[in-house]
């Protein structure tokens, strides 16, 4: 109550110097005004953007991937007191299954962490319709599984997700190469003779060249015989729910299948890499643009702790304790800071929109909901630190002194 | 920190100093004492007149007694309470609580009306003042004359009028103690005899103890006491009878 009361006077007071230095006040809000609106803008974009190019990267991507150990050789240890000198050729990976795959499987489908399995067959083939051909990646798939993980539905131009007996997926680039419609016919040929005749039941557009122009979806029995692995997969792909723990749970999944677990992370190295630099660019602009607002109030304060010595006199020769000039101040630039941020919260919230509806239209920012009342309190909290130091030269002055200041 | 006012000591006395000294520049070079041991006591009810030459230590003696200054030597009593040894906050307790001050160059706020003015003494020790408050600030402010001015700013008040507000200012809290240093020395005559009514109407009507620091011999002759401060000395004492 008393507390509520006294701060009453702080309050009244504060509002009421600002009020009086109206140019200046205007100014610095209009200052910080600029700066919060640059950093709001600034953070929404780059949080949008970072968040568009994964999203688009894991749109086709599966977050972890399980894959059988590489093939070693094996190597006996030298004999004690003998020298080990070696010449060793690394093993030509040849395509294998997942020795246990059903169980592994299984076990993810019960992880915590893991929100969509999907065993895969994958291998390289060459395609043929004619005289034309092109070198071909058959894919077989679990579709009802395979859709949680890459939703391939989403992306069809023309067909239906149809892989069974007989019938194939393609992507757009394969068609326009082979001159391939809904219903023709494609010959895929594996190698050592093994060939098969399918129909285009499906063609896809992922928007990734490189899968637009290789993929040939099959359901796994299909890719299975193709590839010479009766009842096998070679990759298991997985989705999990938190993105960014991905090299923590592919670690954690690989000690508990004992296999290989490759996250996206670590086959997206160089977009993380260039996604962090971005962020470190954006966090220093950040950071420079909050450091030039906490100087541009400190020194409007401390002018105007000067301008006002001869009346912080009179209130300390009134009775007004030091805690409380004190107090005067750190709202004062408390305040300035709340009211600028609150300016340029809402213009850079209406840049967003703006670029959003009149932009380059590649994608929308979303913006956080909690990021412009985030940036007023950080501009607010700014502003009380920045007053720290003119609000105790105010709060030390002697009022006998003061109050004969000209 | 302990509420001074409510028990007034058994005599009416405001105020009492004892061997009061004063040096500036203390341990330096330029080291000089301004006042050499000043003895002086205020009644309830006084109107007291401090004169003197420029100089002589008025407005370094009035900073002491309004506590905005230390003695270097001696006591400062207020309401019977010893002052030199109290840490700031306690004086500025004190200062809030118990005296009044006027000062020569009136020194509104000028961000404030004509009547946050006036209450701002009472803002400052408990924030928003009540209804009846605010009614003893316009009742002031009548009482000075200017009740039609309360919502103005003070520079929109001639001199004389706002250090009639500075006076109103100093009484809303009803100080045992008012001192004013020069209150009138930037008026012209006419308006400086109409403050000094005003103090004595003042010292009248709320009882308290008024010291006015002025050097119009005219103004003081008007008071019931004058001291006369020379060179940091009080070389004269006198109290006019009736
Ligand atoms: N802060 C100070 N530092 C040094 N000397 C001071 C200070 N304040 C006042 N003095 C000196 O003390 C003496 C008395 O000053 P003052 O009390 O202002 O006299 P008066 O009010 O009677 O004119 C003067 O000589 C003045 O120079
Ligand atoms: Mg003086």
């Amino acid at each position: 109550m008393r507390l509520a009361d006294s701060l009453w006077t702080e309050w009244r007071i504060a509002l009421r110097f600002l009020l009086d230095n109206r140019m200046q006040s205007l100014l610095i809000v209009f200052g910080i005004a600029v700066g919060s609106a640059v950093i709001v803008f600034i953070t929404a974009l780059i949080t949008g953007l970072q968040a568009n190019v994964i999203e688009r990267t894991l749109g086709t991507q599966a977050h972890i991937r399980i894959l059988p150990p590489d093939e070693v050789n094996r190597v006996l240890p030298a004999e004690p007191g003998s020298h080990d000198l070696r010449l060793e050729n690394p093993r030509a990976q040849r395509l294998r299954s997942i020795l246990n795959w059903q169980e592994v499987r299984d076990a993810l489908d019960q992880d915590r962490d893991v929100l969509a399995v999907s065993p895969v067959i994958s291998g390289p083939a060459i395609a043929r319709r004619g005289v034309a051909r092109a070198s071909v990646a058959l894919i077989g798939i679990d579709p009802q599984r395979y859709q949680r993980i890459i939703p391939l539905a989403n992306d069809l131009i023309a067909g239906e997700l149809r892989v069974g007996a007989g019938d194939a997926v393609i992507g757009a680039e394969l068609a326009e190469d082979l001159g391939l419609s809904l219903g023709d016919k494609l010959r895929l040929d594996a190698g050592e003779g093994r060939e098969a005749v399918v129909d285009i039941a499906g063609i896809f557009r992922l928007g990734v060249r490189e899968l637009d122009e290789r993929y040939v979806y099959l359901d796994l029995k299909q890719a299975q015989t193709l590839l010479d692995l009766p009842g096998g997969v070679t990759v298991i792909d997985t989705r999990i729910g938190e993105l960014f723990e991905a090299e923590h749970i592919a670690a954690r999944l690989a000690r508990l299948t004992g296999l290989r677990a490759e996250s996206w992370m670590a086959t997206n190295g160089q977009l993380l890499n260039a996604l962090a630099s971005q962020s470190m660019t954006t966090e220093m602009i950040r950071v420079f643009v909050g450091i030039s607002v906490a100087f541009g109030i400190a020194s409007v304060l401390a002018v105007s702790v000067v301008q006002r010595t001869r009346e912080i006199g009179i209130l300390r020769a009134m009775g007004s304790p030091r805690g409380q000039i004190l107090r005067i101040f750190l709202l004062q630039g408390g305040l300035l800071g709340l009211v600028g941020s609150a300016c340029g919260g809402g213009v850079g919230w209406a840049l967003v929109q703006v670029f959003n509806l009149f932009g380059p239209r590649l994608f929308v920012i979303p913006v956080d909901p909690t990021l412009v009342p985030l940036a007023m309190l950080v501009a607010t909290v700014t502003g009380v630190l920045a007053a720290a130091a003119p609000a105790r030269r105010a709060a030390r002055y002697d009022p006998a002194v003061a109050i004969r200041y000209v | 920190m302990s509420d001074v006012r409510p028990a007034p000591p058994t005599d009416d006395e405001v105020l009492r100093l004892a061997e009061v000294r004063k040096s500036f520049n203390l341990g330096t070079a330029l080291e000089t004492e301004v006042l050499h041991g000043i003895d002086l006591r205020l009644q309830r009810g006084e109107l007291t007149a401090l004169i003197g030459p420029s100089g002589s230590g008025k407005s370094t003696l009035l900073n002491i007694i309004g506590l905005l200054d230390t003695p270097t030597a001696g006591e400062l009593y207020l309401l019977g309470q010893p002052t030199r040894a109290a840490d700031d906050a306690t004086r500025t307790h004190m200062r809030n609580q118990a005296i009044g001050f006027v000062f020569q160059f009136h020194h509104l706020i000028s961000a404030f009306s004509v009547l946050d003015n006036v209450l701002m003494p009472l803002m400052i020790r408990q924030g928003r003042p009540g209804a009846e408050q605010v009614e003893l600030a316009h009742s002031l402010l009548a009482e000075v004359g200017l009740a039609r001015f309360a919502a103005q700013k003070p520079t929109q008040l001639s001199g004389g009028q706002q250090q009639r507000v500075a006076i109103a200012r100093a009484l809303v809290t009803r100080p045992p103690l008012l001192l004013a240093d020069e209150p009138t020395g930037n008026l012209d005559s006419r308006t400086a005899q109409s403050v000094f009514e005003l103090f004595h109407r003042i010292n009248d009507q709320f009882g308290c103890a008024v010291l006015v620091v002025t050097h119009d011999p005219r103004l003081a002759a008007d008071c019931s006491r004058t001291v006369e401060l020379v060179d940091g000395r009080i070389l004269s004492d006198s109290q006019i009878p009736g």
